[in-house]
């Protein structure tokens, strides 16, 4: 039974996903939009990882720390540059997939189990992570032009 | 002179009680007798009351209303009696300009035009057409919007093309957007004749539009008087004649709605069978807005459990109801979530589509509706949807261009994020149209310091020297409303015909033949190497207009100049209704099916876009959307060292940043200075006397202004947002200089109306020392001196 291990893994990765958009929210706080939406969007994982801690308590999840070393990788110092916003958010549609990919996992494994509660609770969180990743979408594909065709 | 009655004293006139039939009552001032009159409309707010120019000896000299104009019956406001002085201000551009080793300098057209277009050359040659910038207004008229649109679009092919009207009224046609699929609005003024209830939300109408607050003066001093309920943090003219007068803390509009909403919902006055037949999303917002208890929403927002019980009641039991919405609700937190808001009480309760009911998300300026029309801020023209190909085919078809030249890869770029291109250098060269960003944009002195940039090339096309034509490098001089001829539309989709009565001062040309002039000088050319703007007047333009509009909701195509000069006429005008349409949506059919919609809808809290096969999915085929949405709190809330909450706003004597009224010598001196308004309990504890001199700081900046006490809540100070420099350049006093860069997700409209300040008594040093903050201003050396 690995269930603990990926409630482990999504808790992590959404704390990773938490940190990463209040980060970028710092760095690109010029932005019209991007303070704000991080900010907000930050808070949404944060919740998730207290709404996660009954089901780690209940399977006996131990904290994984792969995502760490994702979150290592993709947001290793500050970027400046014209690129900098757009290398960002691309890195922040990673680290939100990885947690949608956890959802998809966690579900399936609820189903098996006909554990009601655990299924829709994943359904719940998903649709949550699914709004972060259509608002990076969104975001990236209007400064992706710009970035690549005039910025210095 | 000649004058029916003084407007500066006497703001609204005389009543003429009415129910039904609105009475005429001819307003008119002039200061000469006319020897002959010209049939326009005015452009002071977005009323769009109907007038006709006096002319004598080929000058203005006053104006009078259009007895038999539906939307003001020979009303008019103290604006529209004075405001036409400033045609013929002595301070009026005449002579292009162009800035030579650091000065302005006087030109010929013919040397500012080759400058603007050898830059543009050499600009979009080394960076793409990405790299040009046109911010516009909502003050040009519907046919050069249009030429702006078609030659940014199809022949520049840039996405960056905004009006200043996404600071005043973005948000309307966002929520209309996300509540109906597009914009255009549901009602008609004469709803006001018969309504039994009236709304007002963050909308100062006894101010803001002085005409329409006459039309509901004399509904209360009839027969069968409607009950008014008015939302507003401030004890406004509007306020003081509510029945109920609901006053929020700032940035807490949505809770007291969801509040209404919970209500109506709770005691069961809704219109079950309207909301199953053509609405979705009834049941999230039942859900969403149960946990909105009058006492919690007493908590947050300060407005009392028992006035929230008494305003559902009666928003609960009326037949009939007009709602409107301004800048109160769009320019503040939840902006979009809050106006849709108030679509949701008309929609559970059915209350649309019908004489009586209508939803007004008021406009601030007299066209921005024809901004939002033809394309010339961030939407498509004729209401199409970018993300839709079938759209974008239509428009290539309409112009003979490759669609791929149209840039609808992603939408186009609003205001805000224009100006953060322009901040970090991709974008280098910005054509500012008929608008004043250096007064009316967010955080001025960010404003100031991009102005100034040595890599952005400025031109401002206007009728005066404003606070931002001193940073050009090509100043052309326009002529404006009164010189020139064209159309207009205001918020309840009547189409005015304004024209031209005298000639425009020196050089002046109009801003139609300007953009004509650039994009022949551009040699823009569509696919079979014929010019791509195939017109040189503004009747060719309305005619390449209307065949744009054909079969949109917006449809002209069965108006002419000639029908417009008979009087107003609301779109959609076409074979079908020739006579044009006083209400949408009379069948509950809206225009959301996924071929029609003019966006597929964003995400209420991030602003993410719905994709089209997302929305084809779940095709809403004609149902309006209820949205729901809870409330989130202000990102930028008072503390210790900022305990203050700032809200901006404006006055019945000025229009947006005075760049007319205050050369109109009656507006000017009826308010010729701004102030801030405190409370009484604040002054007391600051020390501050009526009229004594404040410094208010936010975190962006700092203006001194003169105190004025009263008439506001407790911890909330209010400086209007008419002021800047041009004819005081000694004393900081803007109140943009205060306000935060950030915006509503969903319309992109910036938060003018809330921000943490905190307030000192002035000493006379500290006036001293702020000349010097007003970067960019040097008020010893004169006005053309700015070097960039």
């Amino acid at each position: 039974m690995h269930v603990g291990n990926y409630i482990g893994l999504v808790q992590s990765s959404e704390q990773q996903l938490a940190n990463a958009f209040a980060q970028v929210a710092d760095h690109h706080g010029d932005e019209p939009d991007i303070y704000q939406v991080c900010q907000t969007l930050s808070g949404w994982s944060q919740q998730h990882v207290t709404d996660l801690q009954p089901l780690v308590d209940r399977y006996a999840a131990t904290k994984n720390d792969e995502p760490d070393r994702l979150s290592q990788t993709l947001f290793k110092e500050p970027r400046s540059g014209g690129l900098a916003l757009l290398r960002d958010l691309h890195d922040l549609y990673l680290l939100a997939s990885e947690v949608e990919l956890c959802w998809v996992v966690l579900l399936q494994a609820a189903r098996g189990l006909r554990h009601q509660e655990l299924e829709s609770r994943c359904e719940e969180f998903d649709k949550t992570t699914k709004r972060q990743i259509t608002w990076l979408m969104t975001r990236i594909k209007q400064a992706a032009p710009q970035t690549l065709i005039v910025a210095e | 002179m000649e004058q029916t009655r003084d407007s500066i004293t006497d703001i609204w006139g005389e009543r003429t009680p009415h129910f039904g039939d609105w009475p005429v009552r001819v307003d008119r001032r002039t200061t000469a007798e006319p020897d002959h009159w010209v049939q326009s409309a005015c452009v002071l707010c977005s009323n769009g009351c109907g007038l006709e120019i006096g002319v004598k000896d080929g000058c203005i000299v006053g104006v009078r209303g259009l007895d038999r104009d539906p939307i003001n019956h020979g009303r008019l406001g103290p604006k529209g009696l004075h405001g036409w002085e400033a045609n013929h201000s002595p301070d009026r551009l005449t002579k292009p300009l162009i800035r030579r080793n650091g000065v302005l300098e006087e030109a010929s057209w013919d040397e500012a035009m080759s400058l603007i277009v050898e830059r543009s050359k050499a600009i979009i040659q080394q960076h793409t057409s990405l790299a040009m910038g046109f911010y516009t207004s909502g003050q040009l008229f519907l046919e050069e919007y249009y030429t702006l649109a078609v030659l940014g679009k199809a022949g520049l092919s840039t996405p960056h093309m905004d009006g200043n009207t996404r600071l005043c009224t973005a948000t309307a046609a966002a929520a209309l957007k996300q509540s109906f699929g597009s914009d255009g609005q549901p009602g008609s003024y004469i709803d006001l004749d018969t309504t039994d209830t009236i709304l007002h939300v963050g909308h100062n109408i006894a101010s803001q539009h002085t005409v329409l607050w006459m039309r509901i003066l004399d509904r209360l001093a009839g027969p069968n008087p409607p009950k008014l309920i008015v939302i507003d943090p401030r004890r406004t003219f509007t306020a003081e004649k509510a029945h109920i007068h609901l006053a929020p803390r700032v940035g807490t509009n949505v809770p007291v709605l969801n509040g209404l909403l919970h209500l109506l919902i709770e005691a069961g006055q809704i219109d079950q069978t309207y909301i199953d037949a053509h609405t979705i999303g009834f049941d999230e917002l039942k859900k969403m807005v149960s946990s909105w208890t009058p006492e919690r929403v007493e908590a947050l927002t300060g407005v009392s459990a028992d006035q929230m019980r008494e305003a559902a009641r009666l928003l609960g039991s009326t037949k009939t109801l007009v709602s409107s919405a301004l800048q109160g609700v769009y320019q503040s937190m939840q902006a979009t979530a809050a106006a849709v808001q108030v679509n949701n009480i008309h929609l559970i309760r059915g209350l649309i589509g019908r004489p009586g009911c209508g939803i007004y998300q008021m406009n601030g300026q007299p066209t921005a509706q024809n901004t939002r029309e033809t394309g010339a801020d961030g939407d498509m023209p004729g209401f199409r949807n970018s993300g839709n190909p079938e759209h974008m085919n239509q428009l290539a078809r309409l112009w003979n261009v490759d669609v791929r030249k149209i840039p609808h890869w992603s939408p186009p770029t609003h205001a805000m994020q224009i100006w953060r291109y322009a901040e970090q250098g991709s974008i280098k060269f910005m054509w500012i149209s008929a608008t004043n960003p250096a007064v009316s944009m967010p955080e001025l002195a960010r404003i100031r310091r991009i102005l100034q940039k040595e890599d952005l090339f400025i031109v401002v096309q206007d009728a005066f020297m404003t606070e931002t034509a001193r940073y050009a490098d090509v100043v052309l001089p326009a002529a404006i409303w009164g010189e020139k001829t064209g159309c207009m539309t205001n918020v309840d989709r009547t189409v005015h015909l304004t024209q031209k009565a005298i000639e425009p001062p020196g050089e002046a040309k109009s801003d139609l033949e300007i953009f004509v002039d650039y994009s022949r000088r551009m040699d823009f050319r569509d696919k079979d190497g014929a010019p791509l703007i195939k017109w040189d007047t503004a009747e060719g333009a309305f005619a390449a207009w209307k065949e744009c509009t054909r079969g949109r909701p917006c449809d002209y195509t069965g108006m002419s100049y000639e029908k417009l000069r008979r009087g107003g006429i609301q779109w959609p005008c076409n074979d079908e209704h020739p006579d044009g349409t006083s209400h949408l949506y009379t069948d509950g059919v809206f225009h959301t099916s996924a071929d029609d919609c003019e966006a597929y809808g964003f995400d209420m809290t991030t602003g993410g876009a719905v994709t089209p096969e997302e929305y084809k999915a779940n095709d809403p085929k004609g149902k309006a959307f209820i949205r729901a949405i809870d409330y989130e709190p202000p990102h930028e809330e008072p503390d210790q060292d900022y305990p203050l909450w700032l809200t901006t706003g404006r006055l019945v004597y000025h229009f947006h940043t005075r760049t007319k009224t205050s050369r109109s010598r009656a507006l000017d001196e009826a308010a010729p200075d701004s102030f801030v308004q405190i409370a009484r309990e604040d002054a007391d504890r600051y020390g501050i006397a009526e009229g004594d001199l404040i410094e208010v700081e936010s975190r962006r900046g700092r203006v001194i202004e003169p105190a004025r006490i009263g008439d506001i809540e407790q911890g909330l100070v209010f400086i209007p947002f008419h002021y800047g420099y041009w004819d005081d350049p000694k004393r900081s006093r803007a109140a943009n200089e205060l306000t935060l860069t950030e915006w509503d997700p969903v319309s992109k409209q910036p938060h003018f109306k809330y921000a943490a300040v905190r307030i000192r008594k002035a000493s006379a040093a500290d006036e001293r020392e702020l000349v010097a903050d007003q970067a960019g201003l040097f008020p010893e050396t004169g006005t053309n001196t700015l070097n960039k």
